[in-house]
């Protein structure tokens, strides 16, 4: 049994794949509007910001705040039982987009809306590898 | 442009039994609100023209209304099962008041049930925890339904200082007012204390944070203006109505503090030529304590970072300035899911027909409730009233 196993794995489409596979390579790659500099995430067909389909993907720069977090005192399932408590927080990336992930690396009562956050990365399975975040240093 | 301001009334509004209800199917539970919403509006099945309701989690159908079309043997001209969450069953109003308006059908039956206490298989249970989050961006971090709803509490605090003592403020609200509910199932008063003690589920919030877990089925009739007095109760006229769609996923939020309540109230208002400070008696959405606030907010019974004292200051009680989810609501009443909110539908529709026994707020003239699915994500208001 790996650490892993049971959890909830994402299932990548042709849409996400190129930011599946930048997480393998530890890159956290987003997309960004050739028209209009907009960058964005998740992964789309046009630009939310001028709805140019000119979007071509970009290394982030991995640094973000924290907007919101919780901690989470139940796991969803058993599968996440091992490392309750865990912190699930809405990340603001340097870039503009927001996303979600696990903040780790750290005691979880020290998380706080608007920490400085980088990106790390975890393999999950051999296909997938999640973006996590640690407190920037 | 014309308006469904006062064009259709509900003229039937039931409830089956709620709370523990292994005895019953999903299915069963659909249909027996619908015979007792018929039953309290005097008429029989086969006066039912349009049939609109939820699918169930515990016993989804592939076409859900068409199936409880088939178990009732009727067959009605306007048939729909709709999902947009615990908004479900407000904006399903204003698609069933536009089909009579336009003349599609004469009398909507609105019927939603679910069994998520007792009917959920444990892999069923798993899927709808998951199902709540985006499959490959939120989900597999571990969100739970709490969680979500956390960020939202998080938030508001961060932002307006909200306390846990103001987020609690609102379950003992409910409870006070379920305490008056013989129906409700969890009537045993409370106290700010008595939530702060109880488990952290996901920080802030903690169990009494949280709505309860029900079977339960709810129902109404509608029809329109003109045929509503035939009927033996009073008619509940339809004043306005508002949707307003901010997002599906909480990551993507435009903002984790203000809603598209604001929208949806703002339409609802409108159309009724009415505002806030002209509602009787509120139902206000309230799976987690959080929302309460920021729907308040954002409907405007106060400003902005304003509902935690609001709420704490009794505001939301029968002698408070605004009476909200005076059956107990999802906190302490019943929350089998999507049809959660006709609960508040029908409370208010007893409060407006001056039914509402120990908990009626005296003169009860128009009534807003408003209900949100996903996560902040679908709302919609319906603003009601005794008189066009």
């Amino acid at each position: 049994m790996g650490a892993h196993d049971g959890k909830f794995l994402p299932r990548p489409t042709p849409e996400t794949e190129i930011f599946w596979l930048g997480c393998r390579n530890n890159q956290l790659m987003i997309q960004r509007c050739t028209a209009c500099g907009h960058h964005q995430f998740y992964p789309r067909m046009l630009c939310t910001e001028c709805a140019s389909a000119q979007v071509d993907w970009v290394q982030a720069s991995g640094r973000g705040t924290v907007k919101s977090f919780t901690i989470v005192r139940r796991p969803v399932t058993e599968a996440y039982a091992a490392e309750t408590p865990y912190v699930i927080a809405l990340i603001e990336l340097d870039e503009g987009p927001t996303l979600m992930s696990n903040v780790t690396a750290c005691d979880v009562e020290k998380v706080h809306i608007g920490m400085p956050v980088t990106v790390s990365f975890e393999a999950w399975s051999d296909d997938i590898t999640m973006p996590l975040f640690r407190p920037a240093t | 442009m014309s308006s469904l301001r006062g064009k259709v009334a509900i003229v039937g509004a039931a409830d089956t039994r709620v709370g523990k209800l292994p005895e019953f199917s999903a299915t069963q539970l659909c249909v027996d609100a619908a015979l007792r919403a018929l039953a309290d509006a005097g008429i029989g099945k086969d006066q039912v023209d349009g049939l609109v309701t939820c699918n169930s989690m515990a016993e989804p159908h592939m076409y859900h209304a068409e199936m409880i079309a088939e178990y009732l043997q009727i067959f009605p001209r306007y048939c729909m099962t709709a999902s947009a969450g615990g908004g479900t069953a407000f904006a399903v109003l204003q698609h069933a008041a536009s089909a009579i308006v336009t003349g599609v059908c004469d009398t909507v039956v609105v019927s939603m049930a679910d069994s998520l206490r007792t009917g959920l298989t444990r892999e069923q249970a798993m899927v709808m925890q998951s199902s709540a989050g985006h499959q490959q961006f939120e989900t597999p971090f571990g969100p739970t339904v709490p969680a979500f709803y956390a960020l939202i509490a998080q938030a508001h605090m961060a932002a307006y200082g909200t306390t846990p003592e103001q987020l609690a403020a609102v379950a003992v609200a409910c409870r006070k007012h379920a305490a008056r509910n013989p129906t409700a199932q969890m009537r045993e008063p409370i106290s700010v204390d008595d939530v702060l003690e109880s488990r952290l589920i996901a920080d802030p919030l903690h169990l009494l944070d949280c709505s309860l877990v029900s079977d339960g089925g709810s129902a109404i009739v509608l029809t329109s203006a003109d045929r509503a007095g035939d009927f033996p109760h009073d008619p509940v006229y339809l004043l306005g109505v508002g949707e307003g769609h901010g997002h599906e996923h909480i990551s993507q939020a435009r903002s984790l503090t203000t809603s598209a309540a604001v929208d949806a109230g703002r339409r609802a208002y409108d159309m009724a030529g009415l505002q806030a400070k002209d509602i009787d008696v509120a139902g206000i959405y309230d799976c987690f304590t959080p929302v309460v606030l920021v729907e308040l907010e954002d409907l405007g019974f106060c400003e902005k970072g304003e509902a935690g004292a609001f709420v704490a200051d009794g505001g939301l009680d029968l002698d408070g300035s605004l009476p909200t989810n005076t059956h107990g609501g999802l906190m302490s009443h019943c929350h089998p899911g999507n049809p959660g909110s006709m609960y508040h539908l029908t409370e208010c529709v007893a409060q407006l027909r001056r039914q509402a026994g120990d908990r009626q707020v005296a003169d009860a003239e128009v009534a807003l409730v408003h209900a949100q699915g996903g996560v902040m994500s679908s709302h919609c208001t319906l603003i009601l009233g005794r008189e066009v």
